[in-house]
């Protein structure tokens, strides 16, 4: 079944996108990731033009991730107070992303810039992640092992305005998840992404938040900071496709109900260990785009831009 | 010779007394001289579309318009079909530590958003370079105004990557197409349009060629044109892009709402 982007200008198979949508539902309701940054390569892949895109999937992510609040919220896992906090630092990233988008495009490398902080967010955090995991599952598979530290202390946490956070039993400085927020914020405006690939591992070994909490807390401060990069784009760019739009968040709250459940039976570091194979997967693809000859060094850009 | 193709108007749907006037007419035009007679010569070819509008509507994906039309003699024609135009600009990869990136680009000035060719025989057995030239008959002729001072062999390289990515899109015909004739006279072509057709109004010209000239000439609009509810939203996304914006979000959230509240129960 063929449909009409009325922003996007081109016609794509109902189903297809209905597929999308709902394959990175599913991953972001299990991990508590926004899943763009699977969904930007995925709608360039099938011919929809990079900014629309980017536009497009902020919209779509507002109503995934309100959507699997609301599944967290019924267990409890959201941290209001320090999503709140995220959330103060995201409004200030956000703004800054949005200056450096500007001076990118300015200077005619904003396609180069996002493929690159692709490549290089993805690939670190996916590193990261799969060694960290794979080495937690070894653990798991060896009892003879010496159990780590509950809580290990770096410099991190003795900056200063430290604030009590009840839900996740945290006393931390409130500058470090108003930092996370700040990076997040930055990642919405500059990749078009909700920042939750990011975000989650930030809130896992950066605040030693609780694992059943920090899925649900990321996408609570998600769903403000997508919400501000939809208006963003449709009132500059003019680039969210509505009809796009309704077909990805159709698919994707449908997916992330499935994935929120699917999430609860697996365990933390094999949901992890997933992950981190996804992430890199995706960051592999993108080096190997970026360092391969193009089939054509030509591109052409109607209008005036 | 003028008379003659003159008086041989086509006769089918025509009264007899008005055969006679315009034949009187034609050789008129012969004893006037060239100005009038080119009038006269300008009916030699009709042609028409069998729809003047596309609608782009939710379920649109591309369609086909019949160009039909009548000559009054033997003779060859082409048909030129020429989008919008507006700016665009080629960029060029290179390789830059490894990695490929956006190094130059020029600026082409006047660029159709689609250009589709279709004749009833090659056109190299039909007229000469001049006449391709004048109008811009054939991908090769298609001008494509560049402000630049590159040489020559860079300007030819950025004007046939514009080419090559307009056939990738399909919104440049990548052969000719063929006009049918149904006897000596009746000729028709279908022009097909892919799904992603731009908008706006577009040209399309119908060309009479007898003896390696156009001897007549006729340019048809066709206005393609997003119908419906796709038309709606584009139009209220441009018009009002920050309500636009927050009713986007509005529906996303209700959206995520409905579905988290449909999946409490199961």
């Amino acid at each position: 079944m063929q449909v009409y982007l009325p922003i996007a200008e081109m016609s794509v198979n109902a189903l297809l996108v209905l597929g999308m949508g709902w394959l990175v539902g599913f991953l972001s309701g299990m991990f508590g990731v926004g899943g763009g940054f699977l969904m930007t390569p995925l709608l360039i892949f099938i011919g929809v033009p990079p900014a629309i895109a980017v536009g497009t999937q902020a919209n779509q992510l507002v109503a995934a991730s309100v959507s699997g609040v609301l599944a967290h919220w019924r267990r409890g896992n959201v941290d209001v107070k320090l999503g709140v906090v995220m959330l103060a630092g995201g409004v200030v990233g956000t703004a800054v992303g949005v200056w450096i988008f500007g001076i990118l495009q300015r200077l005619g490398q904003i396609d180069i810039a996002i493929t690159l902080s692709y490549v290089f967010f993805l690939g670190t955090i996916g590193g990261m992640m799969l060694v960290e995991s794979s080495r937690a599952i070894l653990r798991r598979r060896a009892p003879t092992a010496k159990r780590g530290k509950l809580h290990r202390h770096i410099w991190l946490h003795g900056l200063p305005f430290k604030m009590r956070f009840q839900r996740s039993k945290l006393y931390i400085s409130a500058l470090l998840p108003a930092g996370i927020g700040v990076v997040g914020g930055m990642l919405v405006a500059i990749m078009g992404i909700g920042g939750g690939f990011l975000l989650v591992p930030a809130m896992i070994y950066l605040l030693n938040m609780p694992a059943g909490l920090v899925a649900g807390t990321s996408l609570f401060q998600i769903i403000f900071t997508t919400a501000a990069a939809t208006l963003l784009q449709a009132a500059t760019n003019q680039t969210v496709d509505a009809m796009l739009a309704l077909l990805l968040l159709i698919g994707g709250v449908i997916g992330a109900q499935f994935g929120t459940k699917a999430g609860t039976r697996l365990r933390g570091e094999t949901a992890r260990m997933a992950l981190s194979l996804i992430v890199v997967a995706v960051a592999l693809k993108l080096a190997w785009d970026l360092f391969s000859r193009p089939d054509d060094l030509y591109t052409l850009t109607m209008g005036l831009r | 010779m003028m008379a003659g193709l003159a008086k041989r108007r086509p006769t089918k749907r025509r009264p007899i007394k008005r055969r006679l006037v315009q034949g009187a007419a034609g050789l008129a035009g012969l004893l006037l001289g060239g100005t009038l007679a080119a009038t006269v010569w300008a009916q030699q070819l009709v042609a028409d579309l069998s729809s003047h509008l596309i609608a782009i509507t939710t379920g649109f994906t591309g369609t086909e318009v019949v160009l039909f039309g009548t000559t009054d003699g033997a003779g060859d024609v082409a048909i030129v079909v020429t989008g919008p135009r507006s700016p665009a600009t080629v960029r060029r990869k290179q390789r830059v530590a490894g990695m490929w990136m956006n190094t130059d680009s020029l600026r082409f000035d006047q660029v159709p958003s689609f250009y589709t060719v279709a004749v009833s025989r090659p056109l190299d057995q039909l007229v000469g370079r001049p006449v391709l030239e004048r109008h811009q008959l054939g991908l090769p002729q298609l001008q494509l105004p560049a402000d630049s001072t590159l040489p020559p062999e860079e300007l030819a390289a950025y004007r046939s990557a514009l080419i090559r990515n307009k056939q990738r899109q399909g919104l440049y015909a990548i052969s000719m197409g063929q006009v049918a004739f149904l006897g000596e006279r009746l000729f028709r072509t279908n022009i097909f349009f892919p799904a992603n057709v731009p908008t706006g109004l577009y040209n399309v010209e119908a060309l009479l060629i007898r003896d390696g000239e156009v001897v007549s000439a006729q340019t048809t609009p066709l206005v393609v044109s997003k119908i419906g509810f796709s038309a709606e939203v584009s139009d209220f996304a441009r018009n009002r892009p920050v309500v636009y914006g927050v009713a986007a979000v509005i529906g996303a959230i209700a959206a995520g709402w409905a579905a988290g509240a449909a999946f409490r129960r199961v």
